[in-house]
């Protein structure tokens, strides 16, 4: 309060208005007031809701086994271990194979990355086509394209099945990088179509003008200027396709699983003892991609989220 | 102007067609011809492999006969019915909690929405975890003292799905959240002011004057909310894979199953085409809300 009177007095004391005597301004808020503390007690009480589960996660996954059946899972460990991540990440099994989430996670990043590269190629220039190079039908297929975002996946799983199997790429990653390429389309063609609407028309006239094509204008105009776009839809995507798990099952085998299938099988198999412990290091090696992306990229993935759901 | 000047209009623009190609393709092959292919798919007796043998609704008949598909779909309209209250009501208090000019604005948001970043996988196995009788919550409010206490919603077939609500709200209001502050952000501020020299009561603000003019916002919302109910599968495979029993079955997994497992795809493609009628019956009047009346 005292520090906001005075730097509130020195930008005024360059004004014109001396005359004035004694404190002034807004009527200061008391900081203690019963409306702050409901305020900050909800969200306290709320953000407590939030974050127990990740605390809870952390927790169990850094005791042994003995620690977890004795004692209480929101009690911190006594003895902090790291034997559970050591042991999710390379010896946890599923079915025969016994190498753990290490396999998992290296199938998520050979689907997650081609998947994400592709589908954004082909959305960004899809768009572009559509905001710059109109042509006659296009609209008609975009509109099929984004109500179609709305039809259940159960719908297409069997004939994708049957498409894939036609052209021999059923259970394999480039399977499913095409099945991701597919379903990322159109949210991503969406926000790449608007974004490229969005600039001013005289910047492609002037480049029609200079003699440059369809794809000059796009490497050496548009690309460069849409590098926020990009970031979007990349944390859309990479967050999108590491957490899918419905295309997993469907069209990869049991080697080439990604992270979030093997995870569940890990948990879930009911054979041996179950080992909380390892589970829950497993479930946060599997949740660390997407929550690393997510506080790195900040309002970006807000903004991201936002696209893809207001619009999609 | 001589014949081998004027260009084909077919190749006229012909790099956006090229560019456009893979859209077209999903739009007609995938979208339309896989809709259309399993609608018609489900009017058949298909079993192992699909065939074209027609046997009109009979896969419909013995859908609804079916007790699974029953359990699943009384399933889905509890779930439903509880996401879309409780996120949309908790989704607009955050919002609204988060909009007063507090201070640490940005941690509260960030703490609020990180679950969304996680898979519905993760999300159910923590649930899982919290909610295991012999460790999770009961047991530690049993430690405490309260020994007849009882909170067991993934082991007791009655309120199985009200176990699994609670994990797809934790997982899902943020982001309701999220939109709602965008909209709350998108009111004038001087509506405010209006309303604070009028002497209306903050509540009534919001619930009169606030609310009323983000309804495009609540439409949005809704329909997100909708369209996420329909698709609800990974979380119930991870919590409880449909038990005890088949008390937390849902349609999608229904489909996986029949499809995949049963080798009765006749019943899958049924089923998967009951799921799009019902996304039909929900988007088909907001769209007409939407686009119909701006024409």
């Amino acid at each position: 309060m005292n520090i906001a009177n005075t730097t509130a007095e020195t930008s005024v004391a360059a004004g014109a208005r001396q005359d004035i005597i004694g404190p002034y301004g807004p009527k200061p808020r008391r900081m203690i007031s019963r409306r702050n503390i409901f305020l900050y007690g909800t969200l306290f009480v709320m953000a407590a809701y939030y974050l127990l589960p990740l605390y809870v996660m952390v927790v169990t996954s850094l005791k042994g086994m003995p620690e977890i059946r004795l004692g209480n899972i929101f009690s911190p460990p006594l003895e902090i271990t790291f034997e559970p991540w050591v042991k999710a990440w390379s010896t946890a099994c599923t079915g025969l194979n016994c190498d753990g989430l290490s396999r998992g996670f290296w199938n998520s990043v050979r689907i997650t990355v081609p998947s994400v590269l592709l589908s954004i190629a082909i959305a960004s220039v899809n768009g572009y086509a559509l905001a710059n190079w109109r042509f006659k039908g296009a609209d008609t297929f975009f509109v099929i394209l984004i109500v179609g975002a709305f039809i259940p996946y159960q719908v297409m799983i069997y004939p994708i099945v049957i498409i894939l199997r036609e052209i021999g790429l059923y259970g394999s990653l480039s399977g499913l990088v095409i099945v991701h390429s597919i379903f990322g389309m159109p949210i991503l063609t969406l926000l790449f179509r608007n974004y490229f609407a969005s600039m001013p028309e005289e910047l492609f006239r002037a480049a029609r003008v200079d003699g440059a094509g369809f794809w000059g204008i796009f490497l050496r105009i548009m690309l460069p200027m849409s590098l926020p776009i990009f970031v979007v839809a990349i944390i859309l995507q990479v967050t999108g396709i590491w957490n899918d798990f419905l295309f997993g099952v469907v069209y990869t085998r049991p080697d080439t699983y990604p992270m979030t299938v093997q995870l569940n099988n890990i948990v879930n198999s009911v054979q041996g003892v179950k080992e909380y412990n390892v589970n829950m290091a497993a479930t946060i090696l599997t949740g660390l991609v997407p929550l690393v992306v997510y506080f790195i990229s900040g309002k970006l993935f807000v903004r991201g989220i936002a696209a893809g759901a207001v619009k999609g | 102007m001589s014949k081998s000047e004027r260009p084909n209009p077919l190749f006229r623009n012909l790099n956006a067609k090229v560019a456009s190609i893979p859209m077209i393709l999903t739009a007609m092959a995938v979208f339309v011809g896989g809709t259309v292919w399993t609608v018609l798919y489900s009017f058949t007796n298909s079993k192992l492999l699909p065939r074209l043998n027609f046997v009109g609704l009979d896969q419909y008949y013995r859908l609804w006969a079916t007790p699974r598909w029953l359990i699943s779909i009384e399933n889905l309209l509890i779930y439903g019915a509880i996401s879309l209250v409780f996120s949309l009501v908790v989704g607009f208090l955050l919002a609204a909690l988060l909009d007063q000019k507090i201070r640490f604005e940005d941690t509260f948001r960030t703490i609020f929405l990180y679950p969304f970043a996680l898979s519905f996988i993760v999300t159910g196995l923590v649930w899982q975890w919290l909610l295991n009788p012999d460790f999770g919550i009961q047991h530690v409010v049993r430690g405490l003292g309260w020994e007849s206490f009882s909170f067991d919603p993934l082991y007791n077939s009655s309120i199985v799905i009200y176990g699994i609500s609670i994990a797809a709200l934790w997982q899902g209001t943020g982001l309701i959240m999220c939109l709602m502050l965008a909209g709350l952000r998108g009111i004038d501020e001087d509506i405010w002011k209006a309303a604070r020299v009028d002497g209306i009561p903050m509540w009534k603000t919001y619930l009169f004057i606030v609310i009323p003019m983000m309804r495009p916002v609540f439409i949005t919302t809704l329909v997100i909310i909708a369209s996420g109910i329909v698709k609800v599968y990974d979380l119930v495979v991870a919590q409880t894979s449909g038990g005890p029993g088949i008390a937390s079955e849902v349609p999608a997994k229904y489909v996986y199953d029949y499809m995949f497992f049963a080798q009765n795809l006749g019943q899958g493609f049924a089923a998967s085409t009951m799921m799009l009628l019902s996304v039909v019956i929900v988007i088909v009047p907001w769209a007409y809300l939407e686009f119909g009346r701006r024409k």
